[in-house]
């Protein structure tokens, strides 16, 4: 009881709680880790990282250079997506430009295009892509293929058949197919889970290293008070990164948050108090600073930006893949911020993901408590 | 005299190795007892027992009239402790350690800020109150920690070979503040292996493999072991450890 009272009058640990922020606030390094590196990540993934191909080098190969191919190359040209850099003249030329690498695709029409598209319906039109990046091959071809379509549909309209199916191709939540819809949360992920389990591990393995840790053993606050002291300034810190990152999203990426504040924060004090079991579960194992950021680094950080649903779709992948991909709890968290952030739904569809990280944070409290206490023998 | 240390066949294995044997002694209020014994003699693993670290295997242990076993808590809040890893935070401050300490053992502000400037004042660090701890010289540091681990008062002060590394100008100063701290009543364990510095030492216990070879004034040891100083009974009793040097 008596260790109860000093704990809520608090004197013993409020001044640990203050050399914290201290440490902190006096390594200008971590400071810039802290607070500079959320910005940093959303405008990366935000502006340079998309997965958006713009002004790709088109060559053309037109031997029937009619109404039609002209029409065709014309809104190619149009759109954002293509410059045409190259006229070429034979289908030998074709390896030739793609081995210079001058260009990252080519269209090659068929004789007699224009004719034969009106009378025997059967013109033929080639697109060459280099898939040495299948990701941007594919993404040319469909952006291609859809100015295509389109001209087709015109000619359509044109001709006046009665019955035509159009189809009408609508994108929900992400009506433009912007990318940062889908970082935004994985960035969240990301800059929670490293603040909270990389720093956390990091400045409770610089006490056994310098030492003082020792002496705060000896001393009598408890060792469960010395680790939510040093939690509590990275708490504070990754709910700040928390509104940067929202902040950001909102006003920069115009990425609107779609569903309940309270429900987005609820789940994020979950996913940070799993992050600060990690933290201290790699704080445990390790004996240097170097051997717990390399831990996270490569326990944590790789395994959030692969097998997290962040970069690549996890349903994509190999059955063993994922399943350890559910083991790792930014997976749920980005998920769980997909569904009340972006599409805006109530907290109960996300009760799922809610449940897995409550029982992950769980688990991990009780693991590290456990761990800690045997290392203190 | 009051007895402010007492073990009795206190004990410690890891699996089957006894890092610690057995051992027995006492310690008076006010004494300066060092304690001695190569690396890996079990002189470390002893001192966390004592500080209520880490539970003997067997034997029993008071420290400052608390059971090390049954109480460590109110172990803890009775002694003061000095490592050789330098115990200070370099990033901070040097007020801003004392108060950090001095709140860790739960002293008042009050008290906190009228004893830091007395303390200060004493040290001859006024002008360093706001110089962080990084920026002062070797010696002043470890004077510093030493007058934060004794800072709250304790009954018994630990100090972990508390002179590593420091020039024999600075040893001799590092040591005038711990007579000054056992005049007041505080007791002074420490470890060393300056032979010299033992010589300082009111009682002397020497380890070897785990147990309390030898236990006396500095004076009776040299008679008893026909030696003309403390590193040569440290040498005849240290070549016959059976233990290598870890």
């Amino acid at each position: 009881m008596n260790l109860y009272q000093q704990f809520i009058r608090g004197s013993q640990f409020w001044a640990f709680v203050k050399k914290e922020f201290r440490h902190i606030m006096r390594d200008n390094r971590t400071v810039l880790i802290l607070l500079g590196m959320p910005i940093v990540e959303i405008i990366l993934f935000g502006f340079a990282i998309t997965t958006e191909v713009n002004n790709s080098k088109l060559a053309i190969l037109d031997p029937s250079n009619d109404k039609a191919t002209l029409h065709i190359v014309r809104e190619m040209e149009a759109s954002k997506y293509f410059n045409v850099v190259k006229i070429i003249h034979s289908t030998s030329e074709i390896a030739t430009v793609f081995n210079r690498g001058e260009v990252d695709m080519v269209i090659i029409f068929g004789n007699d295009f224009n004719e034969k598209l009106n009378h025997t319906g059967g013109a033929q039109i080639q697109l060459v892509a280099d898939a040495t990046n299948p990701n941007v091959a594919v993404t040319l071809n469909n952006y291609a293929s859809s100015i295509i379509l389109q001209y087709q549909m015109e000619l359509m309209m044109q001709q006046k058949v009665p019955y035509q199916i159009k189809p009408e191709i609508k994108l929900l939540y992400n009506p433009s197919m912007k990318s940062s819809f889908n970082f935004v949360p994985g960035v969240m992920g990301m800059i929670l889970m490293l603040i909270c389990a990389m720093m956390t591990s990091i400045s409770i393995v610089r006490e056994k290293e310098t030492g003082t840790m020792e002496v705060l053993l000896v001393s009598p606050m408890k060792p469960l008070n010395i680790i939510i002291a040093k939690a509590v300034p990275y708490l504070v810190l990754s709910f700040v990164n928390l509104v940067t990152i929202l902040l950001l999203s909102v006003f920069v990426l115009h990425v609107p948050v779609a569903g309940s504040i309270f429900s987005l924060t609820l789940v994020s004090i979950i996913f940070i108090l799993v992050s600060l079991c990690l933290g201290l579960l790699i704080s445990t194992i390790s004996d240097t600073q170097v051997a717990a950021m390399l831990i996270s680094g490569m326990a944590l950080m790789m395994p959030v930006m692969l097998l997290s649903g962040m970069m690549f779709p996890v349903e994509n992948m190999p059955k063993p893949l994922q399943v350890i991909s559910h083991l790792i709890p930014a997976k749920w968290y980005i998920m769980a911020v997909k569904k009340i952030m972006i599409e805006g739904l109530p907290l109960k569809y996300a009760l799922k993901e809610i449940g897995v990280l409550c029982l992950m944070a769980v688990v991990l409290i009780g693991i590290s408590l456990k761990k800690f206490k045997i290392r203190l023998e | 005299m009051k007895i402010v240390i007492q073990t009795d066949g206190l004990t410690k294995q890891f699996g089957n190795f006894t890092a610690v044997d057995n051992i027995s002694f006492k310690v008076q209020k006010g004494e300066i007892f060092g304690f001695l014994g190569a690396n890996g003699a079990g002189k470390t693993t002893a001192m966390r027992m004592l500080c209520g670290l880490s539970l003997p295997t067997s034997g029993k242990g008071m420290v400052a009239g608390y059971d090390i076993e049954q109480e460590p808590e109110k172990v803890k809040r009775s002694i003061g402790y000095m490592s050789q890893k330098f115990s200070l935070y370099e990033d901070l401050k040097v007020w801003e350690n004392i108060r950090l300490f001095a709140g860790i053992y739960g002293m008042k502000s009050k008290d906190i800020a009228l004893k830091t400037d007395a303390l200060l004042k004493q040290l001859g660090f006024e002008s360093e109150r706001d110089s962080y701890v990084k920026s002062l010289p070797l010696g002043w540091k470890q004077k510093l920690a030493f007058s934060v681990a004794i800072f709250h008062e304790p009954k018994i002060v630990f100090l972990d070979e508390p002179t590593g590394g420091v020039d024999p100008a600075t040893r001799r100063q590092f040591w005038e503040l711990i007579y000054e701290a056992a005049d007041r009543g505080i007791t002074v364990f420490v470890t060393t292996h300056y032979m010299d510095e033992a010589e300082y030492c009111d009682r002397v216990s020497i380890m070897v493999d785990g147990r309390i070879d030898a236990l006396d004034t500095p004076k009776s040891l040299k008679n008893q072991f026909n030696a003309n100083n403390m590193d040569e009974v440290f040498h005849q009793l240290a070549r016959k450890a059976q233990r290598s040097d870890n």
